[in-house]
């Protein structure tokens, strides 16, 4: 019936058709409701039409375990700190009812920007943003103002997207440029003790297990709950049981890329060790290398943002340099700068920025390799 | 142009004056001069101040290398250019200090690294070497005021959205704050002002294709 519908309507967005102009929007919800009936008509032929869209599907997708805990979180922590006491669907409706207008308004911003630009340039309409809008929301704080959410995610849409060409072009994590627009254009929503337990009680300590380690507070929350995910946060990060769900979907789809995954990982439990040794006054130091691992976005970002094909390295060898650093950077600016509790976002961001750099070795590297190997074989058979 | 008399305001001459405004702009165009545009624009006043200031002293060194242009020994030309624009920097400065005590205080190091702003070294050499004294007159005096401009656009921006004042009166009205605004502290930073000449960049080039590099 779908199909019927549009291919009545499709000869208006054809070439003379009176609504030509419209033709990239009607594309990309056709394109978006049933698969391109394109077939490859030269060249090597690949039957499963994997295309970008299908890849961006399966990470939502994979969000979603994290989405549903974090929601539940969100009403969890509310009652927590009143002190009361709710059923599961009181508690998952609370932050069903928090956390759904973040989603609305950050995906009518920017596919609004994105079909608006598409139209501007007669380019299709690149799918790109479906994730993106996904994880804006799971990187903000519960109670986030909604205007803020649609200024940053239209920052992160034209400056950090569009301007470079779009989808596929940026430089960096466009959700990511989001979460540090807000984190530095209105530094008040988006740290310290208060904003992380929706409308918590007055005398409620929320800070989150990161914030209370900056503080100096060594008495945190047990690692089985920072693993389980009962604790404050941005709505997305704080469930590790969803965020490995959501890792295993990745990898068994083979969408994300094992090598950053893991090697993030042993870049921060490898700094979190080191530091141990070191020891020091600072209270970071001397936390089990593990529990970084359990705090704050680490995992987060080391499943869902650090994989971004688009903006990670592209060289095998350049994932594990490129995922190893990052996860040591994180570390260090977690232990060393008590203004940015949360590293994981900077050194993500960073790192994006020297990936293609990375690569550029890697493949030098490499070149030289091969011309050393070519040289010897000819030398052997002169 | 050399031998022929022109009216002081011929065409010609004032092309020197509005060019950098627009297609020749120092900033956007020639991209001179970004670390201070960077640094002064978070309020307008020191922003205009220090506008000012450039601008004075890029038509001033302007004018005093361009009569001296035939007698300075290329070999050590570029030293006498920078005691002529240091002394004009250190006039600039001291006379900030003693009548704007407030502002000078605020742009502080800056005023003082007028010497080293690519814009005035980039004019002397570009134009003043090579040009009689009333036409680099006007070309610096263009050209500060081309790099003022952008740095008013910019500056009001950062201080409209960073701080919500313009020249320091409070112009976003108190019930916006209640109704929940805040001010964007991502505009005090240094990289917004980045970004916005980067826009100012981007809107220019599309209006005036003539200006996008080919490559």
């Amino acid at each position: 019936m779908l199909r019927k519908f549009l291919d009545r309507i499709k000869p208006n967005f054809q070439k003379g058709g009176k609504l030509h102009f419209l033709h990239s929007t009607f594309d990309a919800f056709e394109t978006f409701l049933h698969v391109p009936n394109k077939v490859t008509t030269t060249g090597a032929h690949i039957r499963d039409s994997f295309d970008s869209k299908r890849a961006m599907s399966i990470v939502v997708i994979a969000l979603i375990p994290a989405l549903l805990f974090g929601m539940w979180n969100v009403g969890y922590q509310h009652f927590l700190s009143h002190g009361v006491t709710a059923d599961f669907w009181q508690i998952f409706f609370y932050g069903l009812w928090k956390v759904l207008p973040i989603i609305v308004v950050s995906y009518v911003t920017g596919l609004g920007i994105e079909f608006a630009v598409a139209q501007i340039r007669g380019h299709e309409v690149n799918e790109g943003f479906l994730v993106t809008g996904m994880l804006i929301p799971l990187l903000c704080p519960p109670d986030v103002p909604l205007w803020m959410v649609a200024t940053a995610t239209a920052f992160a849409v034209i400056i950090g997207k569009e301007v470079f060409g779009g989808t596929g072009m940026n430089v960096w994590n466009p959700a990511l440029i989001a979460r540090a627009f807000l984190f530095f254009a209105y530094p008040s929503q988006m740290s310290g003790d208060n904003v992380w337990v929706s409308k918590g009680a007055d005398a409620y300590s929320g800070a989150t297990p990161l914030a209370q380690l900056g503080a100096g507070n060594i008495d945190i929350t047990s690692a089985q709950d920072m693993f389980i995910g009962l604790i404050p946060g941005s709505i997305g990060e704080t469930s590790k049981i969803a965020i490995l769900l959501g890792a295993i979907i990745l990898l068994w789809t083979g969408v994300a890329s094992f090598r950053i995954m893991l090697s993030v990982v042993i870049g921060g439990l490898s700094m979190g060790w080191l530091l141990n040794l070191v020891g020091g006054e600072n209270v970071f130091m001397h936390i089990p290398a593990y529990q970084h691992l359990l705090m704050g976005g680490f995992m987060f970002g080391a499943v869902f943002m650090a994989t971004d094909p688009v903006t990670a390295s592209q060289t095998g060898t350049g994932k594990w340099i490129y995922g190893f650093l990052i996860g040591v950077i994180a570390v260090l600016i977690r232990v060393f700068n008590p203004a940015y509790p949360e590293g994981m976002m900077l050194s993500i961001l960073l790192m994006n920025t020297f990936a293609p750099l990375i690569d550029h070795y890697v493949i030098n590297a490499n070149k030289k390799r091969r011309l050393k190997r070519a040289k010897n074989a000819l030398q052997q058979t002169i | 142009m050399e031998d022929k008399k022109q009216p002081l305001f011929s065409p010609t001459n004032l092309k020197l004056l509005t060019k950098p405004l627009g297609k020749n702009n120092p900033i956007t165009v020639q991209v001179l001069g970004i670390c201070s545009a960077l640094a002064v624009t978070v309020k307008l006043e020191p922003a205009f101040v220090m506008a000012v200031s450039v601008t004075i002293v890029v038509a001033l060194s302007n004018l005093f290398i361009s009569l001296l242009r035939t007698t300075i020994p290329p070999r050590i030309r570029m030293i006498v250019q920078l005691m002529i624009v240091a002394f004009l920097v250190i006039i600039v400065d001291q006379i900030l200090q003693a009548f704007v005590y407030d502002i000078s205080k605020k742009l502080s190091i800056f005023v003082g690294l007028i010497i080293t702003n690519c814009i005035v070294m980039g004019r002397l050499e570009a134009f003043a070497m090579a040009n009689k004294p009333w036409q680099s007159f006007l070309d610096g005096l263009g050209n500060g005021a081309g790099y003022g401009v952008i740095l008013l656009i910019v500056a009001f921006f950062r201080e409209l959205i960073g701080s919500g004042t313009l020249w320091g009166y409070q112009v976003v009205p108190q019930e916006f704050y209640d109704a929940g605004y805040v001010n964007n502290g991502m505009f005090i930073l240094p990289p917004m002002a980045l970004i916005i000449v980067g826009v100012i960049i981007w809107i220019q080039r599309a209006r005036n294709k003539e200006l996008v590099e080919k490559n």
